[in-house]
């Protein structure tokens, strides 16, 4: 709590998420009373389920560094088990895959080092040519491209994409003053999850016209430009309490936060659609697994990330 | 003392494994029986079957329930012996039997007698990882001797990709197990073993993974 102290900002923000949580709720409430016969327990559930991880990310971010860290790296290996349970895998790959878990305790060693060119290059350079080593040691050449292309991008999508939420924690707190990584990772956090509400939302009440109508028919023009502006209006409203951006950087980041996110939540869609599933898991009721959940982080983390150290690092 | 032990190797041990390292999606909960007797008949590719299977109950229930294993693969180690007798409590069966007069299932059928809970393989081995083979018809003889007693379909996916047979290192995959409408003695053998097989088949139907290649 003495962290919370030292960062009244994050503790403003925290709060702010609360109550967006308690009027989503109370609109659920009065939506149920009002209209009892629509299709409401799915939105129930996935209302239950916001609340939980509002809760335990905000326990997580609140409890200092070394909390945060362990978190994320277990979120790492339950997105990367889940990826690695829905895509085909090879019965020879066995071992491989096990070294493809270890990279996550490694990654984020590096991470809590504060190593900043290994953070970089560990998993594109020393795990990208180390995973298909292995392979050929095995020596299974059977559906190898394949198998090693997949293993690949779950391993950089999963342990180094989301890694990067991570690292804005171990940045040096002089970058930021107002509320330090945590401010940042928050930041980034809600601010992905807003826009994949806000997309959803603007989409149900006025999509019309489809932009990926062969990867997820519900992404529509009109969906994805609610969600640019409103991101971008949350951007401008929460960056002096969290961030050191300008007004003008802070509007560019919250665009770019809601094209990206758009574009990580469409890459899992076409992986979905490619093995014919529709969620990635049932870890999370009403929003499916781990990965439907963190896909457009997926995206928007890693260039937030560069962004802003290349601004203010 | 021994109970207790049981019961801190599951809740500090196996459920960690199971619920953390591994996930268990379980689908079909509400058919599964809190009490017994109850034929639990589940496909077998792991020994991780044996302890996600005994996940699925109240760790109160541990008690009542009783998986059913190979007396030649289990006991002729003695620790492995004890291991399996007083923690996993197997009902120990004997596959390669002397005696052709002896049931080989009158432990089992005791068991079910005494109102537990029987975790059994019907097909008799892990075999090939994520294979199902034939049944063998053991469970028909036993629901025919124990008329009340469910027999519950499970379909498990995912813990032979985890720890297949003849392997050691774990490598942690997510764990699909489907519980089906729970049937019971229909009249034959042969009539219960199809019904089973249907049902077995309506759960491989619904189970979406991934074939391992």
């Amino acid at each position: 709590m003495q962290y919370l102290q030292d960062k009244p900002n994050l503790a403003i923000a925290i709060g702010a998420v609360l109550a967006l949580l308690v009027l989503a709720t109370v609109i659920y409430l009065v939506l149920k009373r009002l209209k009892p016969h629509k299709n409401l327990p799915e939105i129930g559930a996935r209302i239950r389920s916001w609340w939980l991880m509002a809760f335990v990310f905000s326990v997580a971010l609140t409890f200092g560094q070394n909390l945060f860290l362990l978190f994320m790296s277990f979120l790492s290996f339950l997105a990367l088990k889940e990826y690695l349970s829905i895509t085909p895998t090879r019965r020879a790959d066995r071992r491989v895959l096990f070294w493809a878990y270890l990279t996550i305790p490694i990654q984020f060693y590096w991470i809590w080092i504060g190593w900043y060119w290994m953070f970089l290059i560990f998993v594109p350079v020393y795990v990208f040519l180390f995973l298909p080593m292995c392979m050929v040691l095995v020596g299974e050449t059977r559906g190898f491209l394949k198998a090693a292309g997949s293993l690949n991008w779950g391993v950089m999508t999963t342990v180094f994409s989301i890694g990067h939420i991570a690292y804005l924690l171990v940045l040096p707190p002089t970058g930021n003053p107002v509320a330090g990584g945590a401010g940042l990772v928050f930041f980034v956090v809600v601010l992905t999850q807003l826009n994949d509400i806000a997309q959803f939302l603007s989409g149900k009440m006025f999509g019309l016209h489809k932009i990926t109508p062969t990867v997820s028919p519900n992404k529509t023009w009109e969906g994805l430009i609610g969600g640019v502006v409103s991101t971008a209006l949350i951007a401008w409203l929460a960056a002096p309490l969290l961030t050191p951006l300008t007004v003008a950087q802070s509007i560019g980041v919250g665009m770019l936060i809601a094209l990206a996110g758009f574009m990580g939540d469409a890459t899992i869609s076409a992986i979905k659609r490619d093995l014919q599933i529709k969620d990635t898991g049932t870890l999370i009721p009403g929003h499916g697994g781990i990965l439907d959940r963190i896909d457009s982080l997926t995206y928007t983390a890693p260039l937030f990330f560069h962004i802003v150290v290349y601004l203010y690092f | 003392m021994i109970k207790l032990l049981q019961i801190l190797f599951f809740l500090l041990i196996v459920r960690p494994l199971m619920f953390v390292i591994i996930g268990l999606n379980i689908q079909g909960k509400e058919h599964l029986p809190l009490t017994g007797p109850a034929i639990v008949a589940a496909n077998h590719n792991s020994h991780l079957d044996t302890l996600a299977l005994l996940s699925l109950w109240p760790l109160v229930r541990l008690g009542q329930i009783r998986p059913v294993a190979a007396a030649d693969y289990f006991l002729p180690n003695p620790v492995i012996a004890w291991f399996s007798l007083n923690i996993m409590r197997v009902i120990p069966i004997d596959r390669h039997r002397k005696d052709k007069n002896s049931d080989p299932l009158a432990d089992c059928s005791a068991a079910l007698s005494r109102g537990e809970i029987l975790v059994i393989y019907p097909e008799g081995s892990r075999g090939t990882p994520e294979q199902t083979i034939r049944f063998k018809t053991g469970i028909s003889r036993l629901a025919e001797q124990h008329p009340e007693a469910p027999i519950v379909p499970i379909f498990m996916h995912g813990l032979g990709k985890s720890l297949p047979r003849g392997d050691f290192l774990l490598v942690p995959f997510v764990c699909d197990v489907l519980i089906g409408d729970l049937l019971y003695w229909q009249g034959s053998v042969a009539a219960t073993m199809q019904s089973y097989q249907t049902a077995m088949d309506d759960l491989i139907e619904q189970c979406h993974r991934p074939e391992w290649e």
